[in-house]
């Protein structure tokens, strides 16, 4: 192995290799081939991402030539309030919205993975919300939220309604028949036990769960994503646990999930970019993230300075520090979950 | 081995092959280039100049649509009627403001934009419009040709970068059925800030639960003006120049006022009263469906009334001022839609001869009768007035000629400052922050932006407010 490499290196260290004419030509017709791929990364990928990392050190309102101001960018954005004010809102949606959304997508994912007949139309069923366009959703979704139409509300009042009106009849059931001490308290709590949904966009303290929420419609992409790795899962495993005598639970624990261990890592890390790229939504629902800023998230931020505040420079620093935070999470979600990620084979 | 026409002529010539295949590899290649090229510059190509002495065709950008885009389209087509030598071609275009600055930025903008009067400085700062002094020179257009402040509207640093064609003042607009209802005259409408919160109580009414069925008046309903409290106590949101006054005494006790309604009446209670009202155009409009009885709105309140309850009895009349300051009386906020031209528009001339016409006295009352405004010109025929089907179009006119005529500040962070103020608003609305803080907060932020805005134009050779 050394001695190969090392024949290898020799013909390379001499001066300029001589290519012959014809093998000069067909470099150049290769060139030529990937010339159209060449252009596309540099001028649509390398050049923005090199020219948006000078004008975050630059003060730049696109139509007026750039400035040059070094770090005061960046200075500028860690002593704004209200850039930490939409950092925190971001981590507060991701910290709730991941683990829910793979909690419940690996759920589904089980569920529809028991053989159920019509498997197929289950699928769908829970695939199709992913296909909806953002904003028609997010319209949607503004109804649904309504505090004192929304459909959610009406479900949550009626469902606690009807729970408390059974606790209040078992109480005065308990009363006729001589149990009053326990009857009383069932009377007592069930007025309590009837909820009414609060003002989920207008009250500060509900409209980040309201996008919560909101993000778990969108879970059938990863439930099919589940599915397919569920499905590859040898039944060799499932008959070798089963004739150790291991229950359901067992079976999902210790040979369903290790299995699909690298699906649930694919799909955090997609996750965590999501999340902390989540605009579409509450740029449509919560402008300026009203109320009081309350669900103003991280890409309202960029987007808001880059386009109606003309601040392209502070926007593009925006930007890379999104992009270093979206990497640092994404190496330390690698770093922690690879432990327990299984891969076969290997 | 010989089956193709092609490899029995490349075998002819044996040691030709390696060449012929690259020049064929070449051709192909700048073919395809050629071919692309070709379609990138038709894309960028701008419109045939004039190829057969024809009309010089100019593109004109508009934000409106339905009968407010009708009347504009009518306009259009009278300023084609009238010469041969320019043709309007009129676009509608959804938000035009940041899509005609992208379009400068592109080097590809029309050669009129619709934009609206906020927009000027900002533009005007980032060079994104052109001024029109040298034209209003030639064309005899002076100041004294219009309502002042829509004038002022258009002048910035010294020039003028527009000219202004549907303006809009604001007024009180009230329910005459709930004030009968409650016991009011409907004819007199509240005149101070006092007056206003006592006949709001008498309109709000709740249910059983405590649930709001109507209320008198919300200040934050619509919501569309929630920076401006200020104004009507006598405040200011700048000093025209270098210092930011949101904080100013006005100001705070503006905002006291705006948080005692959400106190008196249950923050919470009202958002959700809110929640259950219907978009703004349609019949479920908090004001048309009897739900709001005073409303603060703009002079095209009426299309709205017309269109969606044409049964609602109602009337305009300058917003209440607080008893203490009877100075103030006759408050209002103005705003107009914009005609500019575009920095690196093609034909910037005939752009303008189209912009005159828009602003002669017959543009002006064509395009304004046709969107039920009033005119901006100060000559106004006495049909115009006559035949308004506004009832109450001289209340709005004659608001916008008054002395307490305000309009967003002049300034090119505008945009942020807005939306500093409105989320102040909510902060105060909600009763999470008091006044003072909440506009301390916003007084130290936006101070922090000016400064180096005024720094950041001092560099690149503007001249800033300091004069």
């Amino acid at each position: 192995m050394k001695d190969a490499v090392e024949v290898f290196e020799k013909p390379l260290k001499p001066k300029k290799r001589k290519i012959s004419p014809s093998a000069r030509r067909e470099l150049t017709a290769a060139l030529l081939f990937i010339s159209p791929w060449i252009v596309g990364l540099g001028g649509f990928l390398m050049y923005p991402i090199a020219a948006s990392f000078y004008y975050s050190l630059c003060e730049y309102s696109v139509l007026q030539p750039a400035q040059f101001i070094g770090i005061g960018n960046y200075v500028d954005l860690f002593t704004d309030e209200v850039f930490w004010k939409a950092l925190g809102n971001t981590f507060f949606y991701a910290a709730l919205s991941l683990p829910l959304g793979l909690v419940l997508s690996v759920a589904i994912a089980l569920l529809l993975n028991t053989g159920v007949r019509g498997m197929a139309v289950y699928r769908t069923i829970f695939f199709l919300p992913s296909l909806m366009p953002v904003v028609a959703m997010a319209i949607l979704w503004l109804w649904i939220f309504n505090g004192d139409y929304g459909v959610l509300n009406y479900a949550v009042s009626s469902s606690t309604g009807w729970i408390s009106a059974q606790v209040a009849g078992l109480g005065r059931f308990l009363n006729q028949h001589g149990i009053e001490s326990v009857g009383r308290a069932l009377q007592a709590a069930a007025p309590i036990l009837r909820i009414e949904g609060p003002p989920w966009l207008t009250d500060p303290a509900w409209s980040k769960p309201a996008f919560v929420l909101l993000s778990l419609w969108g879970v059938g992409h990863a439930v099919v994503i589940y599915l397919a790795g569920l499905q590859d899962v040898p039944a060799h495993l499932y008959e070798a646990a089963e004739l150790d005598g291991a229950n359901w639970l067992q079976k999902v624990r210790y040979v369903t999930l290790p299995m699909i261990s690298p699906v649930i890592q694919f799909n955090l890390i997609l996750g965590i970019i999501g999340s902390f790229q989540f605009f579409a939504a509450p740029y449509v629902m919560a402008p300026n993230g009203q109320p009081a800023r309350s669900a103003y998230f991280y890409t309202m931020m960029l987007y808001d300075n880059a386009f109606p505040y003309l601040r392209m420079g502070y926007a593009c620093a925006i930007a890379w520090v999104l992009f270093v935070i979206v990497l640092v999470c994404t190496l330390v979600a690698l770093r922690v979950s690879s432990r327990h990620v299984h891969y076969e084979g290997m | 081995m010989y089956k193709t026409a092609g490899t029995t002529k490349l075998s002819d010539r044996p040691l030709a092959i390696p060449s012929e295949r690259a020049v064929r590899l070449r051709s192909a290649f700048l073919a395809a280039v050629a071919c692309l090229a070709g379609l990138l510059l038709q894309g960028c190509s701008s419109p045939p100049h004039n190829p057969s002495g024809g009309p010089v065709v100019i593109q004109y950008w508009e934000k409106w649509t339905g009968f407010e885009g009708d009347a504009m389209r009518a306009v259009v087509d009278a300023f084609n009627r009238s010469q041969s030598k320019i043709r309007v071609e009129m676009l509608t275009v959804s938000q035009i403001d940041q899509k005609m600055l992208l379009a400068c930025a592109g080097g590809n903008p029309p050669d009129v934009a619709g934009l609206w009067s906020y927009n000027v400085n900002v533009y005007a700062d980032k060079n994104a419009i052109l001024p029109l002094d040298d034209y209003l020179a030639k064309a005899g257009i002076v100041k004294e040709d219009y309502i002042p402040c829509f004038w002022d509207m258009c002048e910035y640093r010294h020039k003028v970068w527009a000219l202004p064609t549907t303006p809009a003042s604001l007024a009180l607009h009230w329910n005459k059925d709930m004030f009968r209802e409650a016991g009011l005259d409907p004819e007199r409408p509240p005149r101070t800030i006092e007056e206003l919160d006592a006949f709001a109580e008498k309109l709000t009414k709740r249910d059983s639960s405590g649930k709001f069925i109507q209320m008198g008046f919300i200040p934050s309903e619509p919501g569309w003006w929630n920076w401006s409290w200020g104004y009507f106590f006598g405040g200011k949101l700048w000093d025209g120049h270098t210092k930011i006054t949101a904080n100013c005494p006005e100001n705070i006790r503006a905002y006291r006022w705006v948080r005692s309604y959400s106190e008196k009446y249950g923050a919470q209670q009202i958002q959700l009263f809110r929640s259950g009202f219907g978009n703004f155009s349609s019949p479920q409009n908090a004001f048309l469906s009897n739900k709001v009885a005073m409303e603060i709105q703009g002079v095209w309140m009426h299309n709205f009334i017309e269109k969606y309850a044409p049964k609602l009895r109602w009337g305009a009349a300058p917003f209440p001022y607080p008893s203490d300051r009877p100075d103030l009386a006759n408050t209002t906020i103005v705003e107009s839609d914009v005609l500019v031209i575009p920095n690196g528009a093609r034909h910037p001339d005939e752009a303008f001869e189209f912009i005159k016409f828009v602003n002669s006295q017959y543009g002006m009352e064509l395009l304004n009768m046709g969107q039920r405004k009033f005119t901006p010109l100060t000559k106004v025929s006495p049909e115009f007035i006559r035949n308004h089907p506004n009832p109450y179009i001289r209340v709005f006119i004659d608001l916008a000629r008054g002395k307490n005529v305000y309009a967003t500040p002049e300034m090119s962070i505008w945009t942020e400052y807005r939306d500093e103020m409105n989320a102040a608003f909510d902060d105060i609305w909600l009763g999470r922050l008091t006044p003072e803080e909440a506009l301390g907060r916003v007084q130290a932020r936006m101070q922090k932006k000016l400064d180096r805005e005024l720094a950041r134009l001092r560099r690149i050779g503007k001249k800033g407010f300091e004069d």
